[in-house]
Formats: structure tokens, sequence, C-alpha cells
């Protein structure tokens, strides 16, 4: 993205969001010539969703992050999925306003895991085995993650340049740094997950707004009949205005 | 202290299909039955409603529909070298909970088991002899064989408005069926589905190849139905969110729309909901079983006295609940020697992914949890196990179950796993990648087993079920050859590129393979090597009967609900017919 960051010590929720929008408008430019370059791949179904304009779109409140945690989360989300010309970004398909709110779910509370000791580490094979719910894994991960990133870089990660976000997920997805607290791969596979399923996920949930994800890659979302159109469609494309729960309501 | 309750005739523990096919069953004879199930109650409506019914991260991703590992779960380890540590994440594995059980989330291919299949260990020795089966595996026979079974095998299906195309009728081979299926009486009740277009290509592969594809059977109505007990079940919709979800058109089999409505018509049936049964309780001389001692919703417990208790919890609660009551002798490992908990076994899920060219549209989001094309060329005991040195086998097939995209966004190995590139590899690659797979048998062995947990207990302080499982060698060579097969099949298919991965890794907790787990409380003629005799009657405790996939003595290379039903339905004959008659051991050991 931009140099501006690098001069930044320190980014709150409303600056990450504020640059989220300028990065949505960035892509809301490029729908005609996005779709265009799309169909030559022979893979979109759809043209790239009109990102929304700076005005319509409130500051997202969190429930559970504190700001730190969310500019972290902003900043993450936008590095694994950033916007460009195939689809839309994660941040501003509203992911980590998913991500706070599973973190603070029963989900997130660990309301379904066995949570009782002793708590001894096994092989990778065994599974998780530490004390901690998914939330309380994420917050000491960021703690974590934003310790090392202020050693090495002097602060904190959503205010690193993209080259050095991008350097330090991968880092962590190669397991070059240990983090203290919480396993690396355990923490970077949680965050991975979460973005991958906010981005994909039912807009429901608070993530993929305007089921861009969905448009990208040519899932029709939910609700379809398709018994009179499995056979018509064999080897066809599909393609129809797709459905998510909260239009079918 | 328990609250001590009036006396019923039967106790049954667990309302999932074999629990619900035996309530069913039973309840017209007028005897006072309880129906213990440890999840919510539910039914299609309010519970399997669209639109909220379709949401990926809920049912297949926070698994809503599985059972709750908080109150209950189990230890795992590779080997007994290992300490066991407990699954404190859903997994491998998936567990049904709730009325129906995982019959309201499964995917519905519904088998006949072959011949064979119930005959592994004479089958497979009249052809290649005794030296042919490792020293470790415990190769054995089911004590009934297919024929005893196939007046059940056929109701169920009736049942279920089962899908499919006869390949052996009355004996009589046809093609575009399964011609190496057993012979069945009848023709499945609806035809089969409509195939998708990487079905159409695989059939054609495997033709050209000399093979002989077929429908899987699916209970995925084809067409509206109504069955023989009068239930109306809708046509399936293909709309791709079947597997681990309910089905709001009921064209999904399912015992809570099916058999366990069925039941409740008879005043003197009553299911308790959100009831955990802690134990059997047994008399001060061990022979009998007099009552169970369950939990309310409310933490409350009761004793629940009854004169029959029927064990339908799936493999984990039957065979837990048999080694907490101390009913029959628990396997033993160093001795080799007990029965409860001896030969589990599982399913291996392997072959390759396939990647087309890029004009290619496989619709993945337009299909059944059942919806198939399948060759057993390869299973059963069509292999040669003394050329290829493995015994068993594996279904080889290609379907169109799902696209939604939480689960299913394929990229080409080596592309990026997030960032630019990856989003690139994801949008190019979702139409046009499908996958020929292999479902692949499971033999039972000395060291693959269950027993009680030394050190962990569940949230109601009970001993949890400690599971010891590893993959073996003769199974790596089964998923090898077999994968060999499949990338085969896909070139001939067309594939631009075929990816598979040779993987010899332990087995892991972790990541979701199948829920066909087997074992554990095995039925036999022989009470050294089985826990219950051929009538599913414990060997020990004669009012005790055990009924799902822990009677299996190993795993097929195939699903496993379609035996269960058939002998779920032949208990309650056996039942009805002998054992209320005269309630007594119905085999001398
Ligand atoms: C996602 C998925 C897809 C599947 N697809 C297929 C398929 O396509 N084909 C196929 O053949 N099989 C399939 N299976 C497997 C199939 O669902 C099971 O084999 C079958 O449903 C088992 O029936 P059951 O009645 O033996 O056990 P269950 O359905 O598991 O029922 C057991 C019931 O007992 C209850 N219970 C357990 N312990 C206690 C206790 N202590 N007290 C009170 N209640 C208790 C449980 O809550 C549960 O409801 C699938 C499974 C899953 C999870
Ligand atoms: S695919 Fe068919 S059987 Fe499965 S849930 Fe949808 S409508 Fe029901």
């Amino acid at each position: 993205m931009t140099d501006e960051n690098n001069a930044e010590p320190k980014t709150v929720n409303r600056r990450a969001w504020l640059k989220l929008i300028g990065a949505g408008a960035a892509t809301g430019v490029l729908p005609a010539g996005a779709a265009a370059a799309n169909d030559s791949m022979g893979a979109m179904h759809h043209p790239a969703p009109k990102a929304a304009s700076p005005a319509d779109e409130p500051v997202p409140v969190y429930e559970f992050l504190n700001g730190d945690e969310a500019a972290f989360v902003e900043a993450a989300i936008d590095t694994f999925i950033p916007p460009d010309e195939v689809g839309p970004g994660a941040l501003e398909l509203g992911v980590a306003v998913f991500i706070d709110r599973q973190l603070n779910s029963g989900y997130g509370r660990g309301d379904r895991m066995y949570l009782q000791g002793p708590f001894i580490e096994g092989t990778p094979e065994q599974g998780y085995q530490l004390r901690m719910t998914p939330s309380e894994l994420f917050r000491n991960g960021i703690l974590d993650v934003n310790a090392h990133v202020r050693d090495k870089y002097k602060r904190t990660f959503d205010a690193l340049s993209e080259e050095d976000r991008i350097a330090v997920l991968t880092q962590l997805e190669k397991r070059e740094i240990q983090l203290p607290t919480v396993p690396t791969e355990i923490f970077f596979n949680l965050l991975y997950d979460l973005t991958m399923q906010g981005y994909f996920a039912d807009p429901l949930h608070g993530g993929n707004k305007g089921k861009a994800s969905w448009k990208m890659i040519g899932f029709p979302g939910i609700g379809v009949m398709y018994a009179d159109k499995i056979e018509a469609y064999r080897n066809k494309k599909y393609m129809s205005e797709p459905m998510s729960i909260q239009d079918l309501l | 202290m328990a609250t001590k309750l009036k006396p019923v005739d039967i106790a049954i523990v667990g309302l999932g299909w074999a629990g619900g096919i035996v309530a069913k069953e039973l309840a017209s004879t007028g005897l006072k039955i309880v129906a213990f199930e440890r999840g919510a109650p539910r039914a299609t409506n309010p519970d399997f409603m669209a639109p909220q019914v379709h949401d990926e991260l809920r049912y297949s991703r926070r698994h809503e529909l599985i059972q709750n590992l908080r109150k209950e779960t189990l230890t795992f380890r590779n080997d007994p070298s290992q300490r066991a540590l407990p699954m404190r994440q859903l997994g491998s594995f998936l567990p049904g909970e709730g009325v129906g059980g995982a019959g309201t989330h499964w995917s519905g291919l519904h088998w006949r088991w072959t011949e064979w299949e119930h005959k592994m260990y004479s089958g497979t020795v009249a052809k290649y002899g005794k030296s042919i089966v490792p020293a470790d595996m415990n190769l054995q026979d089911w004590p009934i064989d297919y024929h005893e079974l196939e007046p059940y095998y056929d109701k169920f299906e009736k049942v279920c408005g089962t899908s499919g195309k006869a390949g052996n009728l009355q004996g009589k081979k046809i093609d575009g069926g399964n011609i190496f299926e057993a012979p069945r009486a009848n023709e499945f009740p609806n035809p089969p589905l409509t195939q998708s277009h990487n079905m159409v290509l695989f059939e054609q592969a495997a033709r050209n190849l000399g093979y002989h594809p077929f429908p899987v059977p699916a209970s995925n109505a084809s067409r509206p139905y109504v069955n023989p007990d009068g239930v109306a079940l809708g046509q399936c919709h293909y709309c791709g969110f079947c597997t681990a979800y309910g089905c709001e058109a009921n064209a999904k089999a399912s015992p809570h729309f099916t058999v366990i409505p069925l039941a409740h018509k008879n005043p003197n049936f009553e299911a308790r909901t959100n009831s955990y049964v802690m134990k059997v309780n047994l008399d001060s001389r061990r022979k009998r079983a007099v009552s169970v001692t369950y939990l309310d919703a409310g933490g409350r417990e009761f004793e629940q006295p009854a004169d029959l208790v029927i064990l339908a919890a799936y493999v984990f609660g039957n065979v837990h609940l048999m080694l907490h009551s101390k009913i029959g002798k628990p396997f033993d490992f160093q001795r080799n020697s007990g029965v409860v908990g001896r030969s589990y076994a599982y399913q291996s899920m392997g072959g390759v992914a396939a990647l087309f060219s890029k004009d290619t549209y496989f619709n993945p989001f337009m299909g059944s949890g059942a919806l198939g094309t399948w060759i057993d060329d390869f299973n059963s005991d069509n292999p040669d196990f003394a050329k290829l040195g493995f015994i068993g086998g594996g279904g080889i097939s290609s379907g169109s179950n799902s696209g939604a995209p939480i689960g299913r966004r394929p990229t080409p190995p080596g592309s990026p796993r997030w960032g630019k590139g990856w989003k690139k590899a994801v949008v190019e690659t979702y139409h046009r990648m499908t996958a020929v797979g292999n479902q692949g048998s499971v033999m039972s062995y000395r060291q693959n087993y269950l027993d009680l947990d030394p050190t962990y207990t569940d949230s109601f302080g009970r001993p949890m079920l400690r599971l010891t499982f590893d993959w073996q060698e003769n199974e790596f060579r089964q998923m090898e050859f077999a994968r060999g097969i499949c990338a085969n099949i896909a070139k001939e298919m067309g594939a631009e590129q075929v990816l598979s991965r040779r993987d010899r890794g332990r087995y892991s907790i972790v990541p979701y393979q199948t829920t066909h787990n087997t074992g554990g409380t095995v039925f036999g003629d022989d009470p050294r090597t089985s826990a219950l005799n051929k009538h599913l009657q414990s060997w020990d405790v004669s009012n005790v009967f055990v009924v799902g996939s822990s009677v299996f003595p190993q795993n097929a290379g195939r699903n496993p609900t379609g035996p269960i039903g058939a002998l779920a339905y032949r208990l309650a004959d056996t039942l009805k017919d002998r054992y209320l008659k005269r309630p007594e051991r119905l085999v001398s050991a």
C-alpha cells in the first residue's frame, strides 16, 4: 500500500478504518476493468462489487477487541487478503467485525471445548492441548506479535509498511518467529482461519459484505434449487445474483 | 442422590438411526419404553428451516449439530507407549447429538455391504489361506451373513427412499448398477439422482478403463416419495448444504422425521431429551441390568429401572457405557484378552484432486451429500490380496457435494496461502477443480482399541474413553494402490493436472476425515473375541443389547449406516419374536 504509514508510530481503529475507506475507494474505480480482466481469465462471474461510499459506512464498533487489538486485526487481514483488481480485501468486507464477534461468541469463549486439566504438551497428532479458549489465545497472540514487532521495528504491527507486514506474517507462517506465550503455529492458524471464514461466510456474521467474495469466485450463495439446473448447467457457467440468509428472510 | 423412578419395560440409550428404528419397531408392542437422548429434541420445523439452515459457518465449521465436547470427549494416542490426551476440539470425526443423532446431518450414502464384507475372515482364508492374515490383525467374520440381513437392508432402503440403480437383481447382473453388489430382491425405491459434470466424466473414464461405474445409492430422494410407513420425503434440491446440515426438504432420510415420530404415536413410548445416561446399573451378581442412571438438563440425577436395556449410543457411547458399567470383559492390550473396546477400526479417505482446463465449470455448489458415481472394481474382495499385499479395498468415486467456500476453496499446490497470489489462484481454480476419492477399508488390530483413560475424566466425573489408533501397513498399501487408480481415472477424465500426495504419516485426530468409526462391542460366535452374540446380546449381561457400528468386527471400504439400520430392524424382530417372549440368553456360550 502506501509508505505514509511508515512515519506513523501508532494507528487507532479509526485511522485504520479511514485508511480502508481509501483502499475501498481505490478498488471502487476498478469494477469495469476488473470484470473485463477476469472474464478473460474465464473465472469471474460477476463484476467486482462497487465499494460503498465512505459516507454510508459507519465506523465499526467492536464488542471484544480493544483499540490495539482492532488495529492489529485490521492490518493483518488486510495483509492476508488485500484489495486488488481480482477482488475485494478482507478489511473492506468487514472481516475484522466478523472476527470480533466470533471471539466474543460461545465459540470464542470455548463453550464446546474440553478445557479441564491436566494440560500436557502432546504430539501434533493429538491436537490442541492448551488451557486457553480461542479468544484468550488470540489476545495473547497479538500481544506476543506486537512485542516481537516492537522489538525489531520499533512500532506495532499495524504501523508497519505492507512489505514488512507481509514479512512478519510469512515468518509466523514458517514458524521463524517463536512467540513467547502462544505457539506460533496455533496463533497463525487461528488468525488465518478466522480471516478466511469471515471473508467467505454468510454476511449474517458480519464479514463478506455485499456477498462480495461469493461474487468474486462465482459461488451463487444459498437458497437455489438446482434439481432442474444440474443437468442443464453441466460444464456451463451458472450465473445468478447470490442470495444470503438475510436476503431470504 | 438419584431419584428413583417408576420401572419401565425397556430403556433405549441414544436416538439416532439405531435407537430410533428399535424404538419405532418396539413401540407397537405396547410395552413401556423410555428412550434417552443426551442432546436436544429436533424437528425439521423449526430446527432445519431455510434460510438459516444454509449457514456454512454455523453447521460446517462450528458444528452446531455435533457432540458437545465440554461435557464429554475422549482421549487419544497413536500407540500404547504414548500418554493419551483429550480431544479438546472436534476434528477427525463428528459424532451426532440430539434427536436423530448423526442421521440428521449425515450425507446419505446408503450401502448394503457385500457378501464378503460380512465374512471377511472366512472369505479371505478360503481364497488365500490363513498365512495371508498378519499376526496382529483381528480379522473376523460377522456371525450372520448377507442373506440373513437382505430383507432388513431392503426395508431400510424403502424407509429412506434410497435413490439408486440395482446391479444385481436376484442374481441377474445389470449394467449401470453395481455388478459387484450382493443379490438384492428388489430394485431401489427411487431412481438415481442426476449426475453432475464431473460424474459424467468419471463414468465415461471408468468405462474407458474397463471398470463398472454406477450411481452411489443415495438417501437423498431423487423424487417426492412416500415410504411404506406413510412418511413423505420431498425431492432433493441439490442445495449443496447437506453434509453436516439438516435438510429443510425432508429429502435426506433422517430418523427425526421418519421412525422417531412413529414411535411417538404410541402413548407407551417416551423420549427423554437432554438426558445424559451415565451408567447401566447391574444386580449384585452382575448378571442382569436393573436400571440406568441419567442426568437431566439441570444436572439432577435419576435412576430409571428397566427390564431391558438397549445401547444405541454410537461407537464411543456404547463402548464407554459398557466399560464404565462393567458389562463384559474389558479388552487388555498387554494380555491381548477381553473384548469390550477390542477391534476399533476406522476408514481412510484419500485419492487425488484433478485440475481441468480454464473453460471447465463443475458447479460444485450444485450437489447433495450422497451425489456421486462410484466403482467397486477395487473394493470388497475384488482386488487380488496376494498380489497387492493388502487385505481389503476401497470405493473409488467422484461426487458433487458442496461448493460452500469456507470449506471448498481449492488452489493448485505451490500457490500462496494468502495475499494477492492466493486470491488470484482461488478465483482461477474454484470452478475447474474436482476430485477422485478413495474410501478405504480399515482392518482391526490388537494395537487399535478403546479402554478407559487412567487420568482424564469427563465433566460428570467418569473416566474418559481412551482411543488408541494408528494406520497400519496393510492400510497404507491399500491407500497407495487406490491413489494410483484414482490418478489414472482423473487423467482419463481429461484433467490437466492430477494432484496427489504420498502420505504415510501417523493418524491425526486434528483434521476431519470421516465419522465412520467401528468396533469395540463386536458381535460374533466366540465370547473370547466378541462382546455380543449374534443377536447383539451381551454374552455376560443378557438383558443388555447393543446396536450400531460398534458391533462391526472391522470396517469396509464404504459407509456404515446401511448395515446399522438393517441390524437395528433385525434386532427389533429378534426382541419381538424371541427375547420378549422368553427373556433369556439367546445363545449359550
Ligand atoms: C457429517 C457426517 C456424514 C456422514 N455421512 C454418512 C453417509 O453418507 N453414509 C453413511 O452410511 N454414514 C454416514 N455418516 C455416519 C452416520 O451418520 C452414522 O453411521 C449413523 O448416523 C450412526 O447412527 P447411530 O444411531 O448408530 O448413532 P448416532 O446417530 O450417533 O446416534 C447415537 C445417539 O446417542 C446419543 N448418546 C450417546 N451417548 C449417550 C448417552 N450417554 N446418553 C444419552 N444419549 C447418548 C447421541 O447424542 C446420539 O444422538 C456420516 C456421519 C457424519 C457425522
Ligand atoms: S442436498 Fe438434497 S438432501 Fe441434501 S440437504 Fe439439500 S435438499 Fe436435502
